[in-house]
């Protein structure tokens, strides 16, 4: 039963890449990529066979003690849990629980984090091959690590299971793990500048980390070839109690998940708030806007990307922090002018066959571009002149700031009737309604490439005249070129911005059953 | 809607609600439709059938131009759908199957989206919404997410979205499926006012029981093609409509097999 459940467990895996040779790209990509990370990390457990018995001792305890806490965390808040052997599959077969168990938790170890953490928890055992005892001791500490990660996340999976078929669990999780993602330059650099600066506790944090579940296979080699055998023992009998305690914990929590499917529903809730749509003028374009806007707040697609606006100037202010030059505050708002402005460029490749209700009703194309924009607007305007307003603030340099603004408003007016024109004609691949926004479907990747690049450098040239402005300024130094600058911004913004909007309205109306259609490809 | 049009010209009968003429479709090498035509009487029930595959969804995505032929003209009331999609698309009301929802948008918001995104006026849409949700027995998940309702909750209310413009023809693909048979007995008794007030209902549907009792009109579609259409009566000639469809259709298998699965 086991042998077959790991057959199964390939055949998936095999006839999942088979779906699309972009998969398998995918999928070599990340194998490459993990090889890379194995290769080094087993290079460095084998140099480390020749370090003192204290470091060696330090830093396989430390890194299987993350490997641990990842397999436990990372599951959850990416929500990218591998469901290929999903438990609530086999409740219609009648499959023993010891054999269910066995084969799940061996069918975990099948994948590219399976395997990775395998090949460098064995790589340990090189680490300790300084007598047969010790490298025996890291061999049996190696497995149980390794079973421990598995099983550990196999509990955290199950036991979140019903939480996380939840849709405001799911939505909610997506847009926290948003923020450690879009700081982590940041934080690596404290993180790395603390341990630097203190390098003594290490071997402490390891000593304590080596008596919990943590950290306790890991330590069992070190132990041994320290010449601490008690240590060793007590310390293996905690790791098996764990892993017992562990597999006796998901098979309680798999037994009752297997008779009580999680529970999506959500209470019901009377009408009568209409939201945005009962605010905005009762028009198709204040509709669509209203729509657009609701779904930037709502849509955890659309909110992430949201999410990235108020972390840039943490991040410049961060890196000013650190090198004391705040000139980079001065990219801030012309950057986020972009962002937003371009973020549109995909709409109806994120409203997918939704769009259908667009060209079911005939709205015309004007209204439906006008809409859009307007929505982006209303929040990308405030940002933008926030931040211009902020960054002379900040460097005292408001002769800059006429000609900031002129730049990013013409950023801003330009990108948003360019991706009027864009999101009319070209669809990109982007993650599907409901998905998580860093799940990206197998599609057109040549074409979402090409859209993607062509805009930007269209973008480039629509914006060369306020970008030659500020060169300007900055080289003569006259104030006059800021305020020509400002005007020249708005001026041609928006009338770059008027004329997208009714050029990819007329697109709109021409090929709107042909839009629809190459949206259906992506569901 | 005030010029007249021309595509009415030949035509001395009455004007059907809707007529195809050799609507063709073909995807890469797969014919999907191939050379269907139809003439839908006005304020007729009108029911397609057709085993999977069969080229319904297709037909009806042309016929509301949602999908553009390769051959073929659709005219709706007197209007071509492909020359006029404006004034067409005012005169259906459209519940195309297997496309998704905003279902970020909670029922009352998203039926209300459908009216504004048909300039309708504002007062109008709320008193319509009102209606609706109360016909369609969802006034209690009015606030609710779409995208938390159940499959027959969320037919109903892209049925409800479809039907706030009071359109002269409603093209329903698939409208009973998931829905429960309390609500499916309101919306038929819904549909059945419309048509005898003058509207006109065309569904496709594989379910030959409900067409039958439901539909005075019917089309068997199969391959891409029409095997049989004319009045319900006409087309099943004496038999069931499901055995006159089993019988046109064909493949029928009167095998003796799986007789172990009487053993037990």
């Amino acid at each position: 039963m086991v042998a077959h459940l790991l057959r199964l467990k390939l055949t998936l895996l095999r006839n999942g890449l088979r779906r699309s040779p972009w998969q398998l790209v995918g999928m070599a990509i990340a194998g490459l990529y993990a090889l890379g990370l194995v290769a080094m990390l087993v290079i460095a457990l084998v140099l480390l066979r020749n370090a003192g018995t204290g470091t060696a001792h330090t830093a396989v305890v430390l890194g299987g003690s993350a490997a641990v806490l990842g397999w436990g965390v990372i599951p959850v808040v990416a929500s990218a849990t591998d469901m290929t052997l999903d438990p609530a599959r086999f409740t219609t077969f009648a499959i023993p629980m010891r054999q269910l168990l066995a084969g799940l938790a061996l069918g975990g170890l099948i994948g590219i984090p399976g395997l990775a953490t395998t090949l460098v928890a064995l790589a340990t055992v090189a680490t300790w091959s300084r007598g047969v005892l010790p490298a025996l001791a890291a061999l049996v500490g190696a497995c149980l690590g390794v079973m421990t990660c598995v099983v550990l996340a196999k509990v955290v999976t199950t036991a979140t299971a019903g939480l996380a078929a939840s849709r405001r669990f799911k939505d909610i999780s997506i847009i926290a793990f948003m923020v450690p993602l879009v700081l982590l330059g940041p934080i690596v650099a404290a993180v790395g500048r603390g341990v630097s600066a203190s390098t003594g506790f290490l071997p402490d944090v390891a000593g304590t980390l080596s008596w919990t579940p943590l950290g306790a296979p890991w330590a069992l080699g070190g132990d041994v070839a320290a010449g601490r055998p008690a240590a060793a023992a007590v310390k293996l009998l905690v790791s098996v109690a764990v892993l017992a305690g562990l597999a006796w914990c998901w098979k309680l929590l798999l037994e009752r998940a297997l008779v009580t499917p999680p529970y999506t529903g959500a209470g019901k809730r009377k009408g009568g708030r209409l939201g945005l749509l009962g605010v905005l003028p009762p028009t198709p374009a204040g509709a669509v806007m209203a729509r657009s806007l609701t779904y930037w707040l709502r849509d955890p697609r659309y909110s992430g990307s949201l999410v990235v606006i108020p972390l840039l100037p943490v991040i410049m202010l961060f890196q000013g922090a650190q090198t004391g030059h705040y000139g980079g505050v001065a990219f801030l708002a012309p950057v986020s002018a972009f962002i937003l402005a371009w973020s549109i460029s995909a709409d109806v490749s994120y409203d997918n066959t939704a769009f259908a209700l667009h060209v079911a009703t005939g709205v015309r194309g004007v209204a439906d571009r006008l809409g859009r924009s307007l929505a982006c607007l209303a929040f990308a305007l405030p940002v933008v002149l926030v931040f211009a307003v902020g960054a002379a603030a900040l460097t005292r340099d408001w002769a800059a700031l006429p000609g900031q603004l002129g730049l990013s408003l013409g950023i801003l007016f330009s990108g948003l009737g360019l991706s009027s024109v864009v999101s009319a004609r070209y669809t990109v691949t982007v993650p599907r309604p409901g998905d998580s926004p860093f799940k990206k479907p197998p599609g057109n990747v040549g074409q979402t490439l090409a859209v993607q690049f062509v805009g930007m450098l269209v973008l480039l040239v629509l914006v060369l005249p306020e970008a030659a402005l500020l060169v300007a300024q900055a080289v003569t130094g006259s104030a006059l070129f800021g305020w020509i600058n400002l005007a020249v911004g708005l001026l041609l913004g928006l009338v770059l911005f008027a004329a997208g909007v009714r050029l990819g309205g007329k697109w709109l109306d021409a090929r709107g059953p042909e839009l629809l259609a190459q949206v259906s490809v992506n569901r | 809607m005030t010029a007249p049009l021309p595509d009415q010209a030949s035509n001395s009968g009455p004007i059907p609600a809707l007529s195809i003429r050799g609507l063709a479709k073909r995807f890469g090498g797969k014919i999907a439709v191939d050379g269907i035509s139809l003439e839908v009487p006005a304020g007729s029930f009108f029911g397609i059938v057709g085993p999977n595959g069969a080229g319904k969804t297709t037909t009806l995505s042309m016929a509301t131009g949602l999908l553009r032929p390769d051959f073929g003209t659709v005219v709706v009331h007197g209007v071509d759908v492909w020359q006029h999609p404006l004034e067409a698309k005012r005169l259906m009301g459209i519940l195309p199957d297997g496309v998704r929802l905003f279902d970020r948008l909670t029922g009352e918001q998203l039926i209300t989206y459908a009216g504004l995104l048909r300039g309708m006026d504002k007062a109008v849409v709320a008193a319509r919404v009102a209606d609706l949700l109360a016909a369609m027995d969802l006034a209690q998940d009015a606030g609710t997410l779409v995208v938390d309702y159940s499959a027959g909750m969320t037919k109903k209310i892209a049925l409800a979205s479809a039907m706030i413009h009071a359109p002269r023809l409603l093209v329903l693909d698939e409208p009973f499926e998931a829905v429960d048979p309390v609500s499916a007995a309101n919306i038929r008794s819904i549909l059945d006012r419309y048509v005898a007030s003058g509207g006109t209902v065309i569904v496709s549907s594989h379910v030959m029981d409900l067409v039958q009792r439901m539909c005075d009109h019917v089309a068997v579609v199969a391959r891409g093609r029409v095997l049989a259409a004319g009045t319900v009566d006409e087309v099943r000639a004496g038999a069931s409509l499901e055995d006159r469809f089993v019988q046109l259709v064909g493949g029928h298998s009167h095998t003796e097999g799986l007789e172990w699965l009487r053993t037990f």
